[in-house]
């Protein structure tokens, strides 16, 4: 065993940077990653035991303990438990006879809680041994869990039951289904992938491609919406040894699901935009920085770029290009939402722990290994593709004036259809609910957790830059959903997951601000709990990066759009609660001490 | 001096060397902005945003963002001097800071920041995290009720092979900043005495060692934080 951990680290070349490759290969072979391997790899990179550890940590995946033969992680986010998460909590811990958080003492089975994992339109579903499993039934459970007991294997527990579009290929088998409900010009299946890159590019420089991009005026599709044909631009001229193209797929957005939808059904067309990427801004390396969710795509996605390597869309002197050469390779993450933060997705990419840096210097100046790095997300490349296709002026007449082209929409919760629509910027909230069969519909959550909050009175807004700016993830609440409880409490307890820790503001806030929230929930709320509630949340915004920045915002956006919501919950007669129940306190110390409490307070 | 640039912190006319990073800049034009975590030759995270100034509208720290020509900076407008004691108050409330028994006290940056912003009462409600205390090591102890994640030490304390002797662990509320066990055992006297000194409250300790410091002669009894820095 342990001359396979070594072979692992001689197979990264004993490089301190590729430390995560290491560390995920290790914790797949043995199931965690103990104390022989943790001394190996800090021995043979020179660095302190410690040190590695403090990368293992911070990623939910990789762990120093043994994680179970079978190590089931079960989706928590608040869309899941909508769908019925809690009894197939309830199941799996009645049928493998622990709780969430344990492993058997056999070692064969062990069950985790994880944040969302890219799949709120086919809940309640799980990850387990890095397959994906979805649309949970208790009777699912109990069978999964017989199998696992039974020792069939993997392929056995899925039943061959395979997702829609591409998920049945054998380099796939999986059981999700990409559910694909409008297309436009990034899903369609007009392009034949390979056509730009061979036809179009051989004819145009790279300072034209980033013409041709600019005057399309695309915006970044991960959420930022910073103008793509800038940043390249940024980085072609930036000074540097190597130039290096960045795909950031680590949607992590709870309610975002469109690239992975993507990236099963289009991967040609989004590795091709990286390429373009490449060509633009004078680089030959590509990373794809695909979250560990996602692990089940890694041969699949493999198989593909091998394709395209054949074919010489990918490789060296590309469609005939002399020294346009240009390859990529896949990184993955290991279970961390702030990675999705282009810095922190850098500095997980040298192979440490996620924690976003300091600005500036920017990424297209100082990137991955301090050289001039583009990172955009998976939808952009798609769309850049396109553009160089049809021309930037073509692009133009899709979508609005600040906001042009189309969007790809992960539409989740209370609905007849979720799943990914293709729609045309400008596209507003009545609408979207009326294509996806939303009925009395509370409030639509625009743009994940770190997005906001709407009620009908907002429906009339518009999807955009400068209105409803979204990465994609829309969440719809029906009436009946305790809107508190279910949707702003999960969301709060999300972030108190996923911040890395590194600012003050944003590793103490968000707890403080939950607290408060538990507290109103449970009936012990003032009114002046709303106004600290308010002016609490500011101190945030003095936090480093987007997470930190916006971890207040499923309170604060609530506050501002259902406040009615929180006032029916305060105690109406009091400025002031001590928050300190004397009867039940002194009851519970009387237990401990095995005493019978006596109250003379009321007498 | 080819490379000095002109930038304005609250209205007044600076000048620095192009490039310097804003606390330092500010420092040099007689202005203080507090900092927690920054340490003077270290490169700075911005991990504390108790230097948080506000340029062109964005909340930024001071510690990590270099001045430039015409930049327009406020330091000392109210709201920035809330979010400042906000932060204080806010670590304060997130550890176990009981300053009457610590041995830092008289001379821990976070109690003299208090003192600087006045804080009487946070207006946090108290954390009162279950935290361990680590004497494992032969030479120091690291008490993880007042650890304020400044991450002071794992950017200065390394052996002579350039290994890290301390490090985070965990994510996000549950951080800690721990001691390598093995690179414990064999840290040196020096090495000691060094992160002691970096730590800017009293987390790290050496071991027989404590109130050898009598009040009035610390380190804030009688030049409290910042005030050596004049116009």
């Amino acid at each position: 065993m342990e001359k396979s951990v070594k072979q692992i680290i001689a197979k990264y070349n004993t490089n301190q940077t590729r430390l995560m490759d290491i560390l995920i290969d290790t914790q797949e072979l043995q199931g965690f990653i103990g104390k022989e391997a943790v001394s190996d790899i800090a021995d043979a990179l020179n660095m302190s035991q410690a040190d590695i550890e403090q990368t293992i940590t911070f990623y939910h995946f990789l762990s120093t303990e043994p994680r179970g033969k079978f190590a089931i992680y079960l989706n928590d986010s608040a869309v899941a438990i909508m769908y019925g998460q809690r009894a197939i909590k309830e199941t799996f811990e009645k049928e493998v006879g622990i709780k969430f958080g344990q492993v058997t003492n056999d070692g064969l089975i062990g069950l985790f809680n994880t944040a969302c994992i890219g799949m709120n339109d086919q809940e309640p579903a799980a990850i387990i041994n890095n397959r994906v499993f979805t649309k949970l039934t208790p009777y699912r459970v109990r069978e999964i869990v017989r199998y696992m007991r039974e020792g069939k294997n993997m392929d056995e527990l899925i039943n061959e039951s395979y997702g829609d579009g591409k998920n049945h290929l054998p380099s796939l088998k999986s059981m999700v289904s990409s559910n694909i409900r409008r297309k436009g010009m990034i899903l369609s299946d007009s392009y034949i992938y390979g056509s730009v890159t061979k036809n179009i590019l051989p004819g145009i420089s790279p300072e034209a491609v980033i013409a041709e991009i600019k005057h399309s005026n695309m915006r970044g599709r991960g959420g930022a919406g910073f103008p793509t044909g800038l940043k390249w631009e940024f980085c072609r001229r930036a000074k540097g040894d190597k130039h290096y193209v960045i795909c950031n797929a680590d949607e992590g957005e709870p309610g975002t699901f469109k690239d992975r939808v993507i990236l099963t059904e289009k991967p040609e067309l989004v590795f091709e935009g990286m390429a373009l990427a490449g060509y633009a801004i004078g680089g030959d390396e590509g990373i794809l920085y695909l979250r560990y969710e996602y692990r089940y795509m890694k041969e699949y996605l493999e198989d593909v770029l091998a394709v395209m390597r054949k074919n010489n869309v990918l490789g060296e002197n590309i469609a005939g290009i002399e020294g346009f050469t240009f390859d990529i390779r896949i990184q993955f993450g290991a279970g961390a939402y702030v990675c999705g933060e282009e810095s922190a997705l850098l500095e997980s990419l040298e192979g440490k722990r996620g924690e976003p840096r300091d600005k500036p210097p920017f990424p297209v100046e100082k990137g991955y290994l301090n050289q001039p790095t583009i990172i955009n997300n998976v939808e952009t490349f798609a769309t850049a593709v396109r553009i160089i296709e049809n021309g930037g002026e073509w692009f133009t007449q899709f979508g609005t004036e600040d906001s042009t082209g189309t969007k790809i929409l992960s539409i989740s919760g209370d609905c007849m259809f979720p799943g990914v629509y293709e729609v045309n910027w400008g596209f507003n909230v009545e609408d979207m609910l009326d294509m996806v069969g939303a009925y009395n519909v509370q409030a639509v959550q625009v743009g994940g957790p770190s997005g906001t909050l709407i009620g009908p009175d907002e429906f009339h807004r518009t999807l955009g830059y400068s209105d409803l700016s979204t990465g994609g993830s829309m969440i719809i609440f029906n009436k009946q959903r305790d809107l508190l409880r279910d949707v702003v409490l999960n969301f709060m307890e999300f972030f108190i997951d996923e911040s890395c820790g590194s600012c003050s503001t944003c590793r103490n806030m968000p707890e403080v601000m939950k607290n408060k929230l538990v507290r109103i929930l449970n009936g012990n709320g003032v009114k002046s709990d709303l106004t600290d509630l308010k002016a609490w949340g500011k101190v945030l915004l003095a936090s480093r990066c987007g997470l930190g920045q916006t971890a207040g915002n499923p309170i604060i956006s609530s506050l501002k759009n259902f406040r009615p919501l929180y006032e029916e919950l305060l105690q109406k007669e009091k400025e002031f609660d001590q928050g300190f129940d004397l009867e039940a306190s002194v009851q519970q110390s009387c237990r401990y001490v095995k005493r019978i409490p006596k109250f003379h307070l009321h007498e | 001096m080819s490379n000095l640039i002109k930038f304005k912190i609250d209205n007044k006319e600076c000048m620095a060397e192009k490039g310097t990073y804003i606390v330092d800049a500010a420092r040099e034009n007689g202005i203080y902005i507090p900092t927690l975590c920054n340490m003077p030759g270290v490169k700075p995270k911005g991990s504390c945003r108790v230097c948080t100034v506000k340029i062109n509208g964005r909340l930024m720290t001071s510690c990590t963002t270099p001045v430039a020509d015409g930049m327009e900076i406020e330091s000392s407008a109210a709201e920035i001097q809330d979010i400042r004691k906000s932060i204080i108050e806010l670590i304060f409330v997130s550890g176990n800071h009981f300053c009457p028994s610590c041995e830092k006290s008289g001379s821990c940056e976070l109690q003299a920041l208090g003192y600087l912003y006045q804080m009487m009462v946070p207006r946090f409600p108290y954390d009162f995290p279950l935290r361990k205390v680590d004497a494992s090591s032969p030479k120091i102890i690291k008490d993880q009720n007042r650890c304020i994640q400044c991450k002071r030490c794992i950017k200065t304390i390394k052996d002579e092979q350039g290994r890290s002797l301390f490090a985070f662990r965990n994510r996000g509320h549950r951080i800690e900043v721990v001691l390598d066990k093995e690179l414990g055992l064999m840290m040196t006297e020096e090495m000691a005495d060094l992160a002691m000194k970096n730590c800017p409250v009293g987390s790290i300790l050496k071991k027989e060692k404590g109130f050898d410091i009598a009040i009035g002669r610390r380190k804030y009894d009688h030049e409290p934080i910042g005030s050596t820095i004049k116009l």
